[in-house]
């Protein structure tokens, strides 16, 4: 007999491309920003990564465009562009 | 703090998947990411009904990297308790059991199972993020909603008082018990690591603003999280072997005159928006009183 188990797997873009969803779109002014982690730290989404020298990047695949990294950014280095 | 000072307490790991279906600007999201980074992936958690149960994903996908038992809403704390055990049979160790529920679940639903593995001083972690209602199934007034607070069962706002969950569950006598919020991460992520190694009933009491449902927009949940904390609404503190000791900025806010008026928390969301100034200073003499009897805590401490 065959056991057959509902065992869901983890996935990336569990919901599909949740970017989207997204009404106004982040983007990342870099002559501004000081590298202050605080976009990536804050990020409900894990949608900002680090690259290796730590400078953010935002993924828009999966940005759902909520608009904490600019509300938190000390240096209001991210602008909230709406999408077309 | 800058970069350096939070890599070295927030590891780069993401164990939560981008692309889950949570709202944008979700205190549970954020609250997971950084419960399960401070526990480097090695958990196991039991998730009763609330929003995280959608958050993990459709199957026959997760957006969890770390196994998910999703139970029903009464029956987390016994469930993870039982999972611990036969983890212990296995020999299996370094691998936490925690219970992620919302505060329905823990609150109201869960209290018994919650109370029963407490008392025993079941081997599991507890965490409670407490939106304050039932959001997912459409803002429910819960036993953790703040008085005055606007739910679709309290449309003229909540007339009784939120219930002090954190100090019921240290009157267990556990061995750890805290309160953490998610405009805190660093806090919160020390408490998860700090617990995990008793072994024993640990509780983690989460402060999540909700924007759907407290109805202010998503780009606020952290800003209103830290102001909870600002205006001494809500108190960071932990509770090590029956010690009590404030913690991050709540340390810091014992003198009434460094706390911000509560209305200055309030104002930003729409479901206080319908309160009197009448109301607005039996909050703030609710909180003042409070923050005696947190005084007297320490004083005792």
């Amino acid at each position: 007999m065959r056991v057959i188990t509902p065992i869901a797997k983890p996935k990336e873009g569990s919901a599909g491309l949740t970017g989207k969803w997204r009404i106004f779109k982040p983007v990342i002014n870099y002559s501004k920003c000081n590298n202050c982690g605080l976009c990536w730290l804050y990020c409900p989404e894990a949608a900002i990564t680090l690259d290796g020298k730590n400078v953010p990047k935002i993924v828009y695949e999966y940005c759902k465009g909520c608009g904490i990294c600019a509300n938190e950014c000390p240096v209001r280095a991210i602008d909230l562009i709406k999408e077309e | 703090m800058g970069m350096k000072g939070i890599l070295r307490v927030v590891p780069k790991e993401e164990y939560l998947l981008p692309g889950n279906p949570s709202c944008p600007g979700c205190p549970a999201s954020l609250g997971l990411r950084y419960l399960l980074k401070a526990l480097g992936g090695k958990a196991i958690l039991v998730i009763p009904a609330s929003c995280t149960s959608i958050i993990v994903g459709p199957y026959p996908f997760s957006s969890l990297r770390v196994p998910v038992l999703n139970i029903a809403f009464a029956a987390a704390a016994s469930t993870a308790a039982g999972i611990s055990e036969a983890l212990k049979v296995k020999g299996k160790e370094g691998i936490q059991v925690v219970v992620w529920a919302g505060d329905g679940g823990t609150a109201d639903i869960g209290l018994q199972a919650l109370s029963g593995a407490a008392e025993r001083n079941s081997d599991i972690l507890y965490v409670c993020y407490d939106n304050e209602a039932y959001m997912n199934t459409g803002i429910q007034r819960s036993s953790l909603t703040p008085y005055g607070a606007w739910t679709t069962t309290t449309p003229k706002g909540k007339v009784e008082e939120k219930k002090n969950l954190p100090m019921i569950v240290a009157e267990h006598k556990v061995p750890y018990v805290a309160t953490a919020s998610v405009g805190y991460p660093i806090d919160l992520i020390l408490k998860v690591r700090k617990a995990i190694k008793y072994r024993g009933f640990k509780y983690i009491h989460l402060h999540a603003p909700c924007p759907y449902g407290w109805r202010f927009p998503a780009n606020k949940t952290v800003e209103v999280a830290k102001l909870a904390v600002k205006t001494g609404i809500w108190v960071l503190y932990e509770i090590e072997n029956g010690k009590f000791r404030l913690t991050s900025l709540s340390s810091s806010l014992i003198d009434p005159s460094k706390r911000l008026p509560v209305n200055k928390y309030l104002k930003l969301q729409g479901r206080f928006k319908h309160l009197s100034e009448e109301d607005i200073s039996r909050i703030q003499e609710r909180v003042n009183t409070m923050w005696d009897e947190l005084m007297r805590l320490v004083k005792e401490s």
